[in-house]
């Protein structure tokens, strides 16, 4: 078996005196798409934060090896520029800087990084134009100010593009589908399919099993209460949609 | 949260280095400090000016015995001693320089460092500059070539010996000496400043450019600039500011009038970039500075445009009198104050010829524990008919222990009249700073980025070569500044 993308080994990590994650385990292989699911409160979105590097959280034990390297040495845009894109829950707005502006000076350094040469404007706006299509963004998008009055649906879709641009390793899709009507989903699905190959992992945490019906996951873990306490073939997703949180906090807690 | 105060307060405190620092060592001659009438009489000596000059610098200094310092404004600063200040220094060897080959070397250095040199043949392609360090002028380039086309560029003291008619026809009919507190104390002590004549029909082919360095200690820099575009000419014309970095205030009170006869527009950009002061608001240059431009006569136009980085203290407000019918007034400004630096800034639009124009652009960041005031006035008089203004005022926070203010007043007095009003602020927290972090933005970048798309606007309204140092400007005033 190939070596994994990202290795999580007993990862704690809290905010202010709160442990929010108590020992995380998790192998993520290349070209993968693993699901995460769990509970309001669980520590999904905590974890993607970790591993984005928020500094609001502390990580109080463990360790984290993305590509053979320690994550947690790494400032936020050093693990980006390795190839860790997180699609945010709540995408911000960014004044005055258009989409393109934006999009072109981040994947310059992204390029940079890689020892590859700055492309020029009219290879970046081929490029844009070609990435756009797959999440159905108009190229009139390009020159607005990112996600500055856009709608929900808008601002999650210009995640995707955004993964689409600047070609992650690893994508770590944060309640992507919070929001989102059953086009719009499907929209978002359809563009993640599209950018799935060998090398490309996913992380997809979503609290419904609805997104995982169109992005279809190799496997699913269960979070809850900041471990892992169920993992399963795409399955049980299906189960846990059929029978709820509850079933699966029972027997957690009968094991505790 | 905390561990966000946490960042903010690493990224504040990061030193900030103010590039121009340095303090020349060349021979001065200064004055000793304390103001009089006597001193008065000095410096119209000193600068061999006629009778009619000198009484009208003591009438501007009768009536400034008599004003008291204006405290409307939202900035705060310790009293100003006005007799501590020394109103005269000049560099030694200056006044014997017959041409620019023949100034004092270190004087010559100065200057490039600043980026500014002396040499026409390297001066940047299509600029004339006029230096002043203190209270002179040090040379003026390009001066034959303009002499050509009949223009006029030299500095005010020369102006005022070998143009007197003109001097006097124009000086202080936009400012009037008793128009306020530091309006009457420059008419007094005026030391040096920039004169422009363009005649009728002529379009200044280059731009003009005074650069004003303050480098003697413990003096103040009162300069008058007045331009004049007569009938249907055309000008730009800019003016850049430096200081050495030192521990106690600086007073700058500089005065600038405009006149834009029949069918004549006048463009006037500043980038300022006096020293502001360290990072705890130590020393720093006050700049009380009245700026006003009069559209004279009909189809006018006069344009400001400012990029304020420096100063400890910055108050001023490029104004225009809009007296000519279809004449046209346009305010563009990005004001940055960090750490301590306080602005109130702003403009005056004063509407009283019929269909006349104007438009306010104006851009506030403020950063650390710093204070950025817009204050502005649009007023349309009873027989302005068909006046129309439109102001834009956007203020943009970084972190959250700075302050931005808005201060509009709007007086109509013509039914006819259309004015609109709009204003937004916006703050970069540490989310977008994050955001741009996880697409592979260091944090320099990103505000860079942010300030200079905020900033577009105004920016695309500076001459070219200007353009591009007053970006790089805005970003070295906010290195280190983001949270």
């Amino acid at each position: 078996m190939t070596e994994p993308l990202l290795q999580i080994r007993n990862l704690h990590a809290s905010i202010g005196n709160k442990e929010i994650l108590r020992g995380i385990d998790l192998d993520i292989f290349p070209g993968q798409v693993c699901a995460i699911m769990g509970p309001n409160g669980s520590g999904k979105s905590t974890l993607a934060a970790v591993l984005a590097g928020r500094e609001d959280y502390q990580v109080t034990e463990g360790e984290i090896i993305f590509n053979g390297k320690n994550l947690l040495e790494l400032s936020p845009e050093e693990r980006a520029r390795e190839g860790l894109f997180l699609a945010f829950q709540y995408p911000v707005e960014i004044p005055g800087v258009s989409t393109a502006t934006f999009l072109k000076t981040a994947l310059n350094e992204l390029r940079k990084h890689r020892g590859l040469e700055p492309l020029d404007a009219m290879e970046f706006m081929s490029l844009m134009h070609e990435r756009a299509k797959l999440v159905h963004i108009e190229p009139s998008f390009f020159s607005r100010a990112v996600n500055e009055g856009f709608s929900g649906g808008e601002k999650k879709r210009n995640e995707i593009f955004q993964l689409a641009m600047l070609e992650p390793t690893l994508a770590i899709l944060d309640e992507t589908d919070s929001g989102l009507d059953i086009d719009a989903l499907r929209i978002v699905a359809d563009g993640v399919n599209a950018l799935r190959t060998p090398e490309r992992a996913f992380v997809v945490i979503t609290h419904y099993q609805r997104l995982l019906n169109y992005i279809v996951p190799d496997i699913v873990h269960v979070l809850y209460r900041g471990r892992i306490i169920k993992s399963g073939a795409k399955e049980l997703a299906t189960e846990l949609e059929a029978q709820g949180y509850d079933w699966i906090k029972e027997t957690a807690e009968a094991q505790a | 949260m905390s561990e966000n105060v946490d960042i903010l307060e690493r990224l504040t405190a990061a030193d900030y280095q103010y590039e121009y620092g340095f303090e020349s060592q060349i021979e001065e001659e200064v004055v000793a400090p304390g103001l009089d009438e006597n001193i008065i009489r000095l410096i119209s000596q000193k600068k061999g000016e006629p009778d009619w000059m000198l009484q009208w610098r003591l009438q501007a200094f009768r009536y400034w015995q008599h004003m008291s310092e204006p405290h409307w404004a939202n900035v705060r600063y310790e009293p100003i001693d006005y007799q501590a200040i020394s109103y005269y220094a000049a560099p030694k060897k200056v006044s014997q320089a017959r041409s620019l080959n023949e100034i004092d070397p270190e004087l010559r250095q100065t200057f490039e460092r600043l980026g500014i040199p002396l040499h026409e043949q390297e001066v940047l392609a299509g600029v004339a500059v006029d230096a002043v360090l203190d209270s002179v002028s040090v040379a003026t380039t390009f001066r034959e070539k303009l002499q050509s086309l009949g223009i006029i560029f030299c500095s005010i003291s020369e102006a005022i010996r070998e143009y007197p008619d003109l001097v006097r026809t124009y000086l202080g009919t936009v400012v009037p000496p008793n128009d306020n507190f530091f309006a009457a104390l420059n008419s007094a002590v005026f030391t040096d400043g920039s004169f422009c004549y363009v005649p009728p029909g002529v379009r200044c082919p280059i731009e003009l450019s005074t650069y004003f360095r303050i480098n003697a200690r413990n003096t103040g820099q009162f300069e008058r600039t007045l331009i004049i575009a007569d009938e249907g000419a055309y000008v730009s014309y800019l003016e850049g500011c430096t200081a050495p970095m030192r521990d106690e205030n600086q007073l700058h009170a500089a005065v600038v009038e405009l006149i834009a006869l029949k069918n004549a527009e006048i463009k006037y950009s500043t980038v300022q970039n006096w020293y502001p002061g360290d990072k705890e608001g130590r020393g720093g240059i006050y700049n009380f500075v009245t700026k006003r431009g009069l559209c004279g006569g009909e189809n006018s136009k006069i344009s400001w445009t400012q990029v304020e980085t420096g100063s400890a203290i910055t108050w001023k407000y490029p104004s225009v009198i809009l007296k000519g019918d279809n004449s046209i007034g346009e305010f563009y400004s990005v004001a940055v104050t960090n750490h301590r630096q306080q602005a109130d800034t702003g403009t005056k639009m004063v509407h009283v010829g019929r269909n006349t124009r104007s438009r306010i652009v104006s851009k506030g960041i403020s950063a650390g524990y710093s204070q950025n005031s817009y204050r502005g006035l649009v007023r349309v008089n009873a027989n302005a008919e068909n006046a129309r203004n439109f102001s834009q005022c956007d203020s943009l926070l970084i972190g959250d222990r700075c302050g931005a203010h808005t201060f509009p007043y709007i007086e109509v007095n013509n039914p006819t009249a259309i004015v609109e009003h709009e204003a937004t602020t916006s703050k970069i927290g540490e989310d977008i700073i994050f955001y741009c972090n996880q697409r592979g933005l260091d944090t320099e970048t990103a505000v860079a980025l942010i300030i200079n798309g905020y900033a577009r606007e105004v920016l695309s309204k500076l001459p070219m070569e200007f353009a591009v140092e007053a970006q790089k400007l805005l970003t070295i005033s906010l290195e280190g500044s983001v949270g």
